[in-house]
């Protein structure tokens, strides 16, 4: 027969296996599960934390982007402004440089034909005077007639006029 | 050679009489404060250092915690909790009681009906008082359950008392005879080893050490059996299906 059904042996088994029982509860119970629960709620806590954290500095962080473009846009919007004055500036300034530099010249050509005209008009008038001169001498050279010196003057004159 | 039932005897250590009744510190008792040892030990001395990235043995710790903390979960719910300490140490009794029979010339005081018939009637009236506790004589419900045709009651309920009286029954047997016959069965395949000598015993030596595997499985399993039903009352108790 197997000793498990002997009745004289439950009484120390059952006295055993309360004292036992009870002091591993005891133990279990105020001791080791507390502690485990303590260390694995400790760790969620940190974990949750953690969490928490990582999306705070993402919104942070998004935030930060933000910003950022924000700033970008704005400057690049001023770069331009600025690139925009500065070219209408250069636009008008060498607008009114090409006018003074075109009046200027436009009055040293003007000055220019004066002094060329005066200049012709001149050479002209001595052309006339010598050609007068030459037909008089050739006239007394080859004639021997005396006219009257302001007969070839008219007469180069109207030659003159008549070619020039 | 030795009886195979023989490891099964109740020796007295030291004789203790209380109130003309023998409760003798035996082999028995003796592992049963080994146990409360390795289980204090395991739990407290591996938590020790209460690492935020656990070690070796606060891992196992913990495993065996949250093991628990699971079963508790998956079959009783949030209120099952409350009674977190008790399923417990109930499961760390049983494990660790399982696990030191396994040791050559260890005592398993799971193997004594005596042992496992308390367990089990503890749990038992444990659930039925918290049965009855929380729900009042509704608990009897139980016995009739809702949806089920008035005509069938005459069959039903005397059924369903039967189930639920054989609760302890099932419980404490299971474990005491899965841990007897798989020691006796180890026993007599080491007795054969002996007997057949060094030529042919080496296919019982085989055969003993692929059950002596088994049998480490089974000591684990039957802890976890006797836990989860355990937790199953409960639920019964705590949520009524």
């Amino acid at each position: 027969m197997l000793p498990q059904f002997n009745p004289a042996f439950f009484a120390t088994q059952l006295f055993w296996l309360a004292m036992c029982f009870g002091v591993l509860y005891f133990l279990m119970a105020r001791i080791a599960v507390p502690r485990i629960a303590e260390v694995l709620s400790e760790r969620q806590r940190r974990i949750d934390d953690d969490l928490e954290r990582a999306s705070q500095l993402k919104t942070q962080t998004e935030s930060a982007i933000q910003a950022y473009e924000r700033a970008l846009a704005k400057a690049r919007a001023e770069a331009h402004a600025v690139l925009q004055r500065s070219q209408d500036e250069i636009d008008h300034l060498v607008q009114t440089r090409n006018r003074e530099v075109a009046e200027r010249l436009a009055g040293e050509v003007r000055a220019g034909e004066q002094r060329i005209a005066a200049a012709k008009e001149v050479a002209l008038s001595e052309v006339k005077g010598i050609a007068a001169e030459v037909a008089e001498t050739a006239v007394v050279r080859l004639a021997g007639l005396a006219l009257d010196p302001s007969r070839y003057r008219e007469v180069v004159a109207a030659v003159v006029k008549e070619h020039v | 050679m030795a009886s195979p039932v023989h490891q099964f005897e109740i020796q007295p250590l030291i004789p203790v009489s209380v109130g003309g009744v023998d409760v003798s510190f035996s082999n028995s008792a003796l592992f049963m404060v080994i146990a409360v040892g390795v289980s204090y030990g395991f739990l407290v001395w591996g938590m020790r250092e209460r690492s935020l990235v656990p070690g070796r043995w606060q891992s196992m710790a913990e495993l065996t915690y949250e093991f628990v903390a699971n079963m508790i979960r998956d079959n009783v719910g949030k209120e099952g909790f409350r009674y977190f300490p008790f399923i417990f140490t109930l499961f760390m009794f049983v494990l660790v009681g399982n696990v030191l029979g396994m040791l050559p010339y260890s005592f398993t005081y799971t193997s004594h009906i005596a042992v496992t018939g308390a367990l089990a009637l503890v749990v038992f009236a444990g659930v039925t008082l918290i049965g009855f506790a929380r729900h009042g004589l509704h608990f009897l419900r139980l016995f009739f359950p809702h949806g089920a045709p008035l005509a069938t009651a005459p069959i039903l309920i005397p059924i369903e008392i039967i189930s639920y009286l054989s609760r302890p029954f099932s419980l404490s047997v299971r474990l005491f005879a899965n841990m007897t016959v798989g020691h006796i069965m180890l026993k007599v395949l080491a007795g054969f080893v002996v007997s057949l000598g060094v030529v042919f015993g080496i296919v019982p030596l085989a055969a003993t050490v692929g059950v002596t595997i088994l049998e480490f499985g089974i000591a684990f399993l039957q802890a976890y059996v006797f836990t989860i039903l355990s937790c199953i009352y409960l639920n019964d108790a705590i949520n009524m299906h």
